[in-house]
């Protein structure tokens, strides 16, 4: 499903990812797990299209995707949530995902012009997509809220919930558990594994071992911008260079 | 209906700029909409002025077609200069359209046998009539007001509060910046080539960066949550040194301290204050019944 062949990546003399080389199967919930500064995000943020790789390529279903701009490839199916919240706190809750499903330029500007049944149709129905994603985020009640005045579970189940607007076939999680209690967890972890089981291809970077060994079908492991280790989730506990990579060795 | 005559022949002028500056007013809101910090409508509203001028002074061409050569002439101009600096954000971008202005102006200032250079170009035929520039003020505020109540203008307010949030959600950010872009400067152009058919006169340095900032200065006093913001900031900037015309040589200076005051209480414009004062009385409303 997803491709990454001898990706490279490097700000100024600063190498991030050095050739990497990852091809995700479809379906399942794949894990990207390694210590601070690994280049995990980057990862991330080179599929999305936030920036062009240095080297290497990108594919989604055989379709090459870096050099594209970033809101084409969101449009080809993946999508995404941020490590550090982005939501439009001024927006309500709504609205937030409203943004999500306006994902057409082309004929907006038209059809905003014009009154018409059509147009009405259509906001009635973004309308009601928008409720029903909130309800399974159980953000039902607090659709005309400002985004900017929820907790922070809140906002993280609303960063899903947006990410879910755009009609993704892939998701990508940035730490999605961080600063979550057990028991949000917990709930965050049954609503992944949901989300799988309706069929869609889920990536996750996590810090939280618990949480990650227990929800992937397998884990790649990145260490100073190299893949070290990759397979089921009781392999790669287990593997010497990983332990090192997070224990660090015995001197 | 003496007194009403007598009140257009002292006034009119001063009612016409109105009408002008709260299109240059709406023409600023667009860019600031999408969070664009753009300082080249002046530079756009003088390229209207003198193509419009231009064309009925020397081509006597017809009122309509000067105005509309204007607006499209300074849109095309927005166009070239969009697309190569719209990638450019924050004080960058205000850098960039502050240079393309002065580039502008001194085109102007040297193209002497077009433009008259520093002498400007004097006897515009006065065509602008006030018919004129109400309809093109209630075209504006409709068109904007309709996009601004619209997905487009949902858009727009996603845009300026996180840009990339955006364009990962799937929309495409530049195109929006540069119909806005050029939205605007087609906007100033209509300004500015009204703006010559009444004014008789019309000289280089009315165009340049005094201009850009009070055009701004209109755009961020009114508030950018909404059209209405920019035109009560562009009625604010052209009334109050009338309303201050008591105060003689102080008259600048009240003028700055009133504007101060506003920005410092009202960081989000005049209009923000009036949208939630009426949040509130809704909100009160709501529970007492």
């Amino acid at each position: 499903m997803l491709k990454l062949a001898s990706v490279s990546m490097h700000f100024g003399g600063l190498q991030v990812l050095e050739n990497v080389n990852l091809d995700i199967p479809e379906r399942g919930i794949f894990g990207l797990i390694g210590p601070n500064g690994a280049g995990k995000t980057t990862i991330f943020n080179l599929v999305t299209g936030l920036f062009a790789p240095s080297g290497g390529a990108i594919e989604f279903f055989g379709e090459r995707l870096d050099g594209r701009p970033a809101h084409q490839i969101v449009r080809r199916g993946i999508a995404r949530t941020f490590q550090n919240i982005r939501l439009f706190r001024e927006m309500t809750v709504r609205e937030n995902l409203l943004v999500a499903m306006s994902a057409e330029t082309t004929g907006s500007i038209a059809r905003a012009l014009l009154p018409g049944p059509s147009r009405r149709h259509a906001e009635e129905r973004q309308r009601g997509r928008a409720d029903e994603l909130l309800a399974r985020v159980r953000l039902g009640e607090k659709s005309e809220t400002p985004a900017g005045a929820l907790s922070y579970g809140e906002q993280r189940r609303l960063e899903l919930a947006r990410a879910l607007a755009t009609d993704p076939k892939l998701l990508l999680l940035d730490e999605p558990a961080a600063g979550m209690n057990a028991g949000e967890k917990r709930e965050l972890m049954s609503e992944i594994v949901k989300l799988e089981e309706s069929g869609l291809n889920i990536m996750i970077i996590e810090h939280d071992m618990g949480f990650i060994m227990n929800l992937c079908r397998e884990i790649a492991v990145l260490n100073f911008g190299r893949i070290i280790a990759r397979g089921a989730p009781a392999e790669v506990r287990g593997n010497p260079e990983v332990i090192e990579a997070y224990l660090g060795r015995d001197e | 209906m003496e007194w009403l005559e007598t009140f257009w022949a002292t006034y009119s002028t001063l009612a016409l700029s109105l009408g002008t500056n709260i299109l240059l007013a709406l023409s600023i809101y667009l860019t600031l909409a999408c969070g664009l910090l753009t300082v080249a409508n002046a530079a756009f509203m003088g390229i209207g002025a003198y193509t419009a001028a231009i064309l009925t002074l020397n081509a006597h061409a017809p009122f309509a077609l000067a105005i509309l050569a204007g607006a499209l002439l300074a849109a095309a101009a927005g166009l070239a200069i969009g697309r190569p600096t719209l990638r450019l954000s924050g004080v960058y971008l205000a850098m960039a359209t502050l240079a393309f202005g002065e580039v502008v102006r001194i085109l102007i200032l040297n193209a002497e046998g077009l433009t008259g250079g520093a002498l400007g170009l004097n006897g515009i035929p006065q065509l602008t009539g006030a018919f004129h520039v109400l309809c093109a003020v209630a075209a504006s505020l409709y068109v904007l007001l309709r996009l601004a109540h619209s997905r487009f203008g949902r858009s727009l307010a996603a845009i300026r509060q996180d840009e990339i949030a955006t364009e990962l959600l799937g929309l495409n950010v530049r195109a929006y910046k540069l119909f806005c872009f050029v939205a605007g400067a087609g906007l100033a152009g209509l300004a500015g080539a009204l703006n010559a058919h009444f004014t008789f006169f019309i000289g280089p340095n009315e165009f340049g960066f005094e201009r850009a900032v009070e055009i701004l200065a209109m755009g961020v006093l009114g508030g950018v949550s909404s059209p209405w913001g920019a035109a009560l900031g562009a009625a604010l900037i052209t009334l109050l040194p009338e309303l201050l015309r008591g105060l003689g040589h102080y008259r600048p200076l009240i003028n700055g301290v009133i504007l101060i005051v506003i920005i410092l209480y009202s960081p989000n414009g005049i209009w923000a204050l009036f949208q939630s004062a009426a949040r509130r009385a809704r909100a009160t409303k709501g529970t007492s019944c």
